[in-house]
């Protein structure tokens, strides 16, 4: 059973810097004041989530660069050609806003009921491994009509998009994997919830990504 | 044990015993910041090496070195992309951010570690393999690359354009990119930690300059260094898969047509100096903080106009990622963006300016004490200064063309990017030494180190600027049998001398730096009388920075000469009744 050692403080304004006023001063018995902010397990979530966001940051510069990129050298020369998208990659798209759902489960069962939400990640695993074999296909299919990466600077970019969406993804099965693994590794309860939460959010975003990608190469075709 | 304090002990990590968990695999804030601070110390001397030979080549071309021979052009072009590429990457990004940041920061925000400590240890391992394969490209049959620090597409893009261009440049690329994912790692935990983890009572506006200057820098690499990441591997793709994102049509090299086509060599000069020219701030806003520091604590003042610094940090951050394009004024870009960039180029002076006006401001009317920290702090301004002043008429197009691919701009880039830069980690290094090692160091050796390397700078340096205006070209292996550029070379020597007193002199703070780790006088907790909270703990520090105490935060920075303190100074945590004036 977790007990509080922090006392509830009510935060007032410093009058001449309008910053926080230091709480009264600590006890001098040389002992701890307790673990000091920023480690109940409601901190230690919060460092997790600021630190995902900050994370992602890098991710959304790299396909920002991807798009730049993509949009000058479509307006060079008169050498693109649109390929045709593959028809599986809307059958991806349905497979990986379903797996968003179920991944969604997780977390609030793991949020607020406590529970391992193991079944759902479960199936959050399976569609997003289905996902990524669909992208495969796709691959394989556009190779089969003899496109390649280095077909067209439309192709080149398609396998460049798709390719480096999909091995963000495979970051988040592993971390999605590792929360489902969490109770076997006899993890604390809240550090699995973090885990289950931090995984989750990072799937949602790639789940935005990707039709972020799909619609950047459709309006190309 | 409750649970609350169980968690706090698996964030906090106990301390190791091990050689192993102590010194190599460590989580220990404090380790891996002096294991990056050593890596950069052998880079630093790499890159220098490099530039001796470069400056030895230029002015005795024919000179048998031993081990090399004679410097063929090719080995020039491969000694100024090596040299380049380390010291930006290796020494000014890893020195003054992950080494004196890691070290001290969580210390000065009253943190037992950074926000993710095992995530931080692999950032240092990866930055360290991202060396080794550096370095690795000079063994590789052709040997290392010959396309610059910049790595300017076709050049970079096509395998047959010299014998450096094939393994040696693509593990050129691996090593970036890998140290792109490395300094990313960094980053993020930076920002996390500075967000929060401060203990109670550090307010934003109550943060020492130095980590608002490392929070900043963080930022700037976030931003940065994923633009980096993606142009490394669109270059990649590009040598080894045969795409066309870089390489023009209609190509010819050395004789053979090159298949791709299409593609603009722009796009990679864009997206490079989209990180490159943030890079500068990432090299130099560091520094900065450090100066800061040091010049309140060793001129007995309050910083002068501290926000005003904040705000000055920021805008330099926010101006740096949108001028990239006064790199390109000789790319042929229209004179509209010309003119654009020119002027947001321009308007980096008046923060720049708020930022010197601010220091010369802190020293004015102070009671000065000239230890080497202090003597580097105002080297430091005093490069700045120097350096920045030319920047002004390199971001001005018609100007810039001129003087573009001349020595003024290789004395500019270096006075301002590279040895105020080196000058930030020397103050830093002088400053938080007894903090590091529980030792002083050798005030004597220190003063005769920066007096030596202070002089020797500008007189490698200031040369230059004529240099380039006489209009002597940069990058050219050769140059002493142009007839017009005969009266040029006796200064061409000068420099070299200087270059060569100057390393020379390099040897003294090495002797310096590890003679005073176990023979200097024992430090005090405090020696500097400084008022940051890393000088309220032993020195050096314990595992967890306050030995279970975590620190409550009271006052300003910068406290100094407080009217009616019993001491001039008053520490951050510090009880004390007196009217502080922050």
């Amino acid at each position: 059973m977790a007990t509080l050692t922090h006392p509830v403080t009510v935060e007032e304004r410093e009058p001449r810097t309008g910053g926080i006023m230091p709480p009264p001063a600590p006890p001098r018995d040389g002992k701890s004041e307790g673990p000091g902010p920023g480690f109940t397990p409601a901190d230690r979530l919060r460092r997790y989530r600021i630190g995902l966001a900050v994370g992602l940051t890098p991710v959304l510069m790299l396909f920002v660069s991807f798009t730049s990129a993509y949009i000058v050298r479509q307006g060079l020369g008169d050498d693109w050609s649109a390929i045709a998208l593959p028809p599986i990659l809307w059958m991806n798209t349905i497979i990986l806003l379903a797996s968003s759902v179920t991944a969604e489960k997780a977390r609030r069962m793991a949020g607020i009921a406590q529970e391992s939400g193991g079944l759902w990640l479960g199936i959050t695993l399976i569609l997003g491994l289905g996902f990524l074999a669909g992208q495969w296909i796709a691959w394989k299919q556009l190779a089969a009509q003899g496109i390649f990466i280095a077909s067209n600077p439309s192709s080149s970019f398609f396998y460049l998009l798709t390719g480096s969406h999909g091995a963000h993804l495979v970051g988040g099965v592993l971390a999605l994997g590792y929360a489902a693994l969490a109770t076997r590794f006899h993890r604390p309860p809240e550090t699995r919830r973090i885990v289950v939460d931090i995984a989750t959010w990072y799937w949602h975003f790639m789940d935005l990504l990707w039709l972020y990608i799909l619609g950047l190469v459709y309006l190309a075709q | 044990m409750s649970e609350v304090h169980a968690e706090a002990a698996v964030h906090a990590h106990a301390a190791p015993t091990g050689f192993i968990r102590k010194y190599i695999f460590s989580l220990d804030h404090k380790v891996i910041g002096i294991q990056y601070y050593f890596l950069a110390l052998v880079a630093v001397f790499v890159g220098m090496f490099l530039s001796l030979l470069m400056r030895i080549h230029l002015v005795w071309p024919m000179a048998h070195l031993p081990l090399l021979g004679e410097i063929k052009p090719e080995t020039y072009l491969t000694l100024l992309t090596m040299h380049g590429t380390i010291m930006v990457f290796f020494v000014l990004t890893t020195a003054p951010q992950s080494g004196f940041g890691n070290y001290v920061l969580p210390i000065q925000i009253g943190a037992p570690d950074m926000a993710f400590p095992v995530l931080n240890m692999l950032s240092f391992w990866t930055t360290f393999l991202s060396f080794v394969i550096m370095l690795a490209a000079f063994f590789v049959e052709g040997g290392a690359p010959l396309h610059g620090w910049t790595g300017y597409a076709p050049l970079s893009a096509i395998p047959s354009a010299g014998p450096g261009q094939t393994l040696g440049a693509d593990l050129w690329i691996i090593s970036i990119a890998v140290f792109c994912a490395a300094s990313l790692m960094g980053a993020l935990n930076f920002i996390t930690t500075t967000l929060d983890l401060r203990a109670r009572g550090m307010s934003l506006m109550r943060l020492p300059l130095t980590c608002w200057s490392w929070f900043i820098t963080a930022i700037l690499g976030l931003l940065a260094f994923g633009v980096l990441a993606a142009a490394g591997i669109l270059l990649l793709l590009d040598r080894n898969v045969g795409t066309s994102f870089f390489v023009p049509g209609g190509l010819v090299m050395t004789g053979v047509p090159v298949k791709h086509q299409g593609g603009s060599p722009l796009l990679w000069q864009h997206l490079f100096w989209f990180f490159g020219h943030p890079e500068v701030y990432i090299a130099i806003l560091p520094g900065m903080g450090v100066a800061s520091q040091v010049l309140s604590t060793f001129s007995r003042k309050p910083i002068f106009g501290y926000r005003a610094m904040v705000y000055a940090m920021l805008s330099i951050g926010i101006l740096g990622f949108v001028v990239w394009g006064h790199h390109m004024f000789m790319s042929g870009m229209s004179p509209y963006s010309a003119f654009a960039f020119s002027v947001m180029t321009m308007a980096i002076g008046v923060p720049s300016a708020i930022k010197t006006f601010n220091w010369l401001g802190t020293i004015w009317r102070g009671r000065v004490r000239f230890y080497t920290p202090m003597l580097f702090a105002i080297g430091f301004v005093s490069l700045f200064v120097s350096g920045g002043l030319s920047g002004p008429f390199l971001a001005q197009p018609q100007l810039d063309i001129n003087l573009h691919d001349t020595y003024f701009v290789v004395a500019h880039f270096h006075l301002i990017m590279g040895v105020a830069a080196i000058f930030g980690i020397f103050a830093g290094t002088y400053y938080w030494f007894p903090k590091m090692f529980g030792r002083m160091m050798n005030e004597r050796l220190g003063q005769a180190h920066f007096w030596l390397t202070f002089i020797g700078t500008y007189a490698i340096f200031m040369p230059m600027h004529y240099l380039g205006i006489a209009g002597h070209p940069r990058r050219y292996s050769q140059l002493t049998e142009v007839k017009f550029l005969e009266p040029l070379m006796s200064l061409q020597e000068f420099i070299t001398i200087a270059a060569l007193i100057t390393i020379g002199a390099q040897i003294i703070f090495v002797i310096n730096l590890f003679w005073s780790m176990f023979k200097g006088a024992k430090a005090t907790a405090n020696p500097w009388e400084a008022t940051t909270l890393e000088w309220t703990v032993p020195s050096p520090p314990p595992h967890d920075n306050f030995g279970g105490r975590v620190p409550v935060v009271r006052h300003g920075p910068y406290e100094y000469a407080v009217p009616g303190a019993a001491r001039d100074y008053v520490m951050q945590n510090e009880e004390s009744t007196v009217p502080a004036h922050s």
